[in-house]
């Protein structure tokens, strides 16, 4: 359920639709709240079952004077069917020369701080990364590790707002506040389209409400013929004016990774 | 006078007046409607709240600075400043303040950034666990031993220690940093009225802790506020100077209040002008209204005075009306053409409200112009205004003026060496003027913003960042440990400068990271051995800060270069100059060439601005003179007398520049501006004066001696008065909140009354000097 790879929600359900049910929410209130969760949970449902899957990444940051900048990494994901507890991502750095090698492993928690190590091939060691709250930006650009990892569907709790025209399509339109302590947003606005079910925008709004970053993205393919990825992903800070673009390459999935292969000691041996 | 002496502009001014006694009211409905319509455009006027409004376009030092923000991020800022009644910062109860100050300062409108003592990215190791977190969280159930410790963290870390911590721990700061749309004018004012609303919640909520806002957008906000306390001020003191300088002069209610229309009307054109040019009104251009008004009282007095001596001669209303239209008409013009081209060669100066006021005051001046030669002469002939033919000019002024006279026609040599010796003397002090533009000395003591700026300095910080983006030559190459240990010794360097409070570098968090990665070992608080290490310590750490906490503001995006900003102390801009200079030539014998680097920021840019104005306006100057001349040749039918006129115009403001090194030692930005436009007024009374001097030689065949008491005798009243109007019109702008303004003022109201003295004592004299040599060949005409 982690969306290291450029898609957006993913992970089982049931059970959460079992507890919205059991906590008997009134009809009326149900209404937004529930269509609301429902619309996202169908997104994510729409991408159950890939197993696992591997994908090269390029972000190219841009500042407010138009200079530029670019990082490249490949990303491993295992998805955990277990909804409650998140997916497991392996980055690894190839660019800039000298962060090449460096691996960042993450085991997503839902609610509370991931789980983070990486590993300084300069050092041969590796760290772990014990901080509360990681909310900034990620490798110095316009996209905060939450908003590459949290898209995780019990991060929030939703209330649908409206349907609109988006592009050639049509989208519901769906609130989402964030529910872990520490995010960096008081809410997030998401477009998700009627056709096949994916994220096509999202709003994100900064702790006094004010629109802070616009995440759009383009260029959506079916894998396995069941999996849509989304091969580019432009985030625009209206605030700084500074933004960085993420292109999605060379996706391959069933890699036939597994629970050993997301663990800190695997990190050592990388190269 | 009979038609056929008349002139041509003499014969189109008594067609003008004519047709204007034929259709007053057609002609006060006409200009009224004229006015109306100009005067509307007032709805459309703003006032600016951004210092940056003293920079053009153009400015080397904002194109500098605006690169720097474009790579890095805007400079706004609030700077709370707490200080605890107990002095103890590292208090249960200060700390929660803080925290709280912190929380909340994050709602303020536009903020993108908080950084306090409290939320302050404390970086440490155990084992192989990175650990980077608030310094402080939940204070208020630390224990005292905790706190304590923090405080020493605090005490040690050198991107808090005299920026957000005093070195005793007594007061903190709380710092925001915010990125201003920049749509409408209210944008400022909200985010000042947040900040300041959360500094009284916090006094209130934790009595006995002292809260401040100041910072750069609290400047902006004081800029905004002093154009408009002046506005609410000046401009009405001055308005009722004029009304009870008129009514003393002209002694009927009715035509005070005719005058006071013309005023009025003036001053609304001009300002409706600025708002369809969309002229944002500053502090410096705030003062326009206060001066158009100022300045229209001339034309309209000398027409007026005229009026009523020819009434008091006998002449009925409507005559005498046609006679002073006729007789004041040339006179008029081509005073307010040279004082408008006085005012219009401050377009040449570099700063954009200079050239706002001028374009303004020039647009009121013409305005003054066409009423006080329609309006006016409309107005009283249809009024039934009761003129008291009785009472003369005031005797005692009369005779002073007429003592004055005979004294220099008598002491005419000991008068002329006098004003040489006293000019050159004054105008040798001139070099000695400090130029000074601290920003927070502009706003005088009555000010908030000045109180609270002091407070911050006395207790905290300096308020004066310089920045330098200081450069690796390549991408990711921050990380060479050449470069590091380079950024090191510029660190090093700034912290020993006297000037500096304060430096933020990136070397003080690579070195703490080394030593983080070293479980927390002392010795490795250096620069890391190879670029790898640091990159990589670099990309931890980044991983680890949370939103609005990261160092995107001080790295930028291809890691190319870093930010190092030294904090300066409360001093003047020339010492800010030498510091400058000395930190350029630091860099020049101390760093490659690729890592050079100017230094830039708002204190750059004020420490330049009246140098650069200075040198700018040298042109406008020497324009506004020749033209100046031009008119003066034009206006006395005499190339020997239009240039000879310039020499007691310029003596003044010599003389003034002279006595203002003695007196007062120091001047800001205000000095590029008094030049021009002094000279440009206070030409007027020479023309008047010369006008009546050569009258009386070329009409009336007198003598020197006979043409100088001639002119004493018609104008030197009309002289004294005006002079003295206008020199209370601008020393009313010495009560300016803004102290460029204050200055522009003292310096004019100074120039204006030893021109009058100068036209009184000096001109004469040189007219009177050499009589025997040049007797002979007589004065041309």
């Amino acid at each position: 359920m982690i969306s290291f790879s450029g898609r957006k929600l993913s992970q089982s359900i049931i059970l959460s639709l079992f507890l919205s049910f059991t906590v008997g929410a009134p009809a009326i209130a149900q209404s937004t709240e529930q269509k609301g969760f429902e619309i996202s949970a169908r997104s994510d449902r729409s991408d159950r079952g890939f197993s696992d899957s591997r994908v090269k990444l390029k972000m190219i940051l841009r500042n407010a004077a138009g200079a530029e900048s670019a990082r490249t990494l490949e990303i491993s994901t295992l998805e955990i069917p277990d909804e409650n507890i998140g997916d497991k991502g392996l980055l690894i750095f190839s660019s800039p020369a000298d962060i090449d090698g460096t691996a960042l492993l993450s085991h997503v928690k839902i609610l509370k701080p991931d789980d983070q190590w990486l590993y300084l091939p300069a050092l041969k060691r590796t760290k772990r990364i014990s901080s509360v709250n990681k909310s900034g930006p990620f490798v110095g650009s316009e996209f905060s590790f939450e908003d590459i990892t949290g898209q995780e569907l019990n991060k929030y709790t939703y209330e649908y707002l409206r349907e609109e025209p988006c592009g050639e399509l049509v989208c519901d339109v769906i609130k989402r506040l964030p529910r872990y302590e520490y995010s960096g947003y008081t809410q997030q606005i998401a477009w998700i389209d009627r056709k096949v079910y994916q994220t096509r925008k999202i709003e994100f709004y900064d702790r006094k409400g004010d629109l802070l970053k616009t995440l759009s993205f383009e260029d959506y393919r079916l894998y396995q013929k069941k999996f849509w990825r989304a091969q580019k992903m432009f985030m625009n800070n209206h605030q700084n004016g500074k933004s960085t673009d993420l292109i999605y390459s060379e996706y391959t999935f069933g890699v036939g990774l597994s629970e050993k292969d997301f663990v800190k000691g695997v990190l050592r041996r990388i190269r | 006078m009979q038609n056929n002496k008349y002139t041509r502009v003499d014969r189109f001014a008594v067609a003008l007046a004519e047709k204007i006694l034929l259709y007053p009211k057609i002609t006060i409905f006409i200009t009224l409607l004229i006015g109306a319509l100009l005067a509307s455009g007032v709805i459309r006027l703003q006032v600016s709240n951004n210092y940056r409004v003293f920079f053009s376009e153009k400015n080397p030092d904002l194109i500098a600075f605006e690169k720097f923000e474009g790579t890095y991020t805007k400079n706004d800022n609030f700077l709370f400043v707490l200080k605890p009644a107990d002095g103890q910062v590292f208090a249960r109860r200060t700390v929660d303040a803080v925290e709280q100050l912190t929380k909340k300062a994050w709602s303020i409108p536009f903020a993108t950034r908080v950084d306090s003592v409290t939320n302050f990215q404390h970086s440490w190791a155990d084992g192989d666990d990175l650990t980077v977190e608030d310094l402080i969280r939940n204070g208020a159930s630390l224990s005292s031993e905790e706190l304590d410790s923090r405080r020493e963290i605090a005490l040690a870390e050198p991107l808090l220690r005299g920026q957000l911590i005093s070195l005793d721990a007594d007061t903190t700061g709380v710092n925001v940093t915010l990125q201003y749309p920049e749509k409408t004018l209210t944008e400022v004012p909200t985010a000042t009225a947040a900040a300041r609303r959360i500094a009284a919640e916090i006094e209130k909520d934790y009595p006995g802790v002292e809260v401040v806002v100041s910072g750069i957008s609290a400047l902006n906000n004081a800029f905004a506020e002093s154009t408009v306390r002046d506005g609410i001020t000046l401009f009405p003191a001055m308005f009722v100077v004029l009304v009870i300088a008129t009514w003393l002069i002209v002694r009927s209610v009715s035509v005070t209040l005719i005058k006071i229309v013309v005023i009025i009307l003036s001053t609304a054109v001009a300002m409706g002008y600025a708002g369809f040019a969309g002229i944002p009104i500053s502090p410096f251009s705030g003062s326009a209204p206060v001066i158009i008004l100022t300045l229209a009282i001339a034309d309209s007095i000398h027409i007026m005075s005229s009026m009523i001596t020819l009434m008091r001669e006998g002449k009925d209303k409507l005559t005498a009306i046609k006679e002073s239209v006729r007789i004041n008409f040339l006179p008029v013009t081509i005073t307010s053409v040279s004082t408008i081209v006085g005012f219009l060669a401050l377009n040449f100066s570099d700063a954009p409200p200079f050239h706002h006021l001028g374009n303004m005051a020039s647009v009121g001046i013409a305005a003054a112009w066409f009423y006080s030669l329609t309006f006016l002469p409309a107005a009283i002939s249809i009024c039934p205004c009761r003129i008291r033919l009785t009472s003369g000019q005031p005797r005692g002024l009369q005779r002073f003026v007429e003592r004055i006279a005979a004294f220099v026609t008598t002491h005419y040599k000991a008068m002329s060496i006098c004003c040489v010796v006293f000019t050159v003397g004054l105008a040798l002090a001139i070099p000695t003027i400090d130029l000074n533009d601290q920003w927070v000395k502009y706003f005088d003591e009555r000010f908030e913003f000045r109180k609270d700026a002091e407070f911050a300095i006395n207790n905290l910080t300096g308020l004066y960042p310089v920045e330098f983006s200081v450069s690796s030559g390549e991408a990711g190459a921050i990380s060479n440990p050449s470069y590091l240990e380079k950024l090191e010794e510029l660190t090093e360097w700034l912290r020993k400068q006297p000037e500096v409070v304060h430096v933020y570098s990136y070397a003080d968090i690579i070195k703490r990271l080394n030593k983080n990665m070293h479980e927390d070992d002392p010795a490795w608080y250096r620069i890391p051995d190879s670029r790898e290490l640091a990159a990589q310590y670099l990309l931890l750490y980044e991983l680890s800060l949370p939103y609005g906490l990261d160092l995107n503001d001080r790295i930028n995006i291809d890691k190319s270069a870093t930010r190092v900003t030294a904090t300066l102390n409360d001093i003047p801009t020339r010492q800010t100059r030498a510091f400058i200079t000395r930190a350029k030539e630091w860099f020049s014998t101390n760093m490659p060439e690729h890592m050079r680097s100017g230094p830039t920021g708002a204190p750059v840019m004020f420490s330049y601005i009246s140098e650069r104005n200075i040198h700018d306006m040298l042109r406008g100057n020497v324009i506004a003179v020749i033209l100046i001349a031009i008119i003066m040749m034009i206006a006395l039918r005499s190339v020997t007398f239009g240039a000879f006129s310039l020499v007691p115009n310029i003596m003044p403001i010599l003389m003034t520049f002279g006595i203002w090194a003695i007196l007062v030692g120091q001047i800001g930005m205000a000095a590029a501006t008094v030049s021009a436009t002094s000279l440009g007024i206070i030409v007027d009374d020479t023309v008047h004066f010369l006008t009546k001097y050569l009258r009386a030689r070329r009409e009336q065949g007198l003598d020197r001696a006979g043409a100088i008491n001639y002119a004493f005798s018609t104008v030197g009243f009309a002289i004294l008065t005006t002079s003295i109007i206008l020199a209370a019109g601008f020393g009313v702008l010495a009560f300016s909140t803004f102290k460029i303004t204050g200055e522009m003022g003292t310096l004019t109201a100074l120039a204006i009354i030893i021109a009058l003295v100068g036209d009184f004592l000096f001109l004469p004299s040189l007219l009177l000097l050499g009589s025997k040599k040049t007797s002979s060949k007589g004065v041309k005409p």
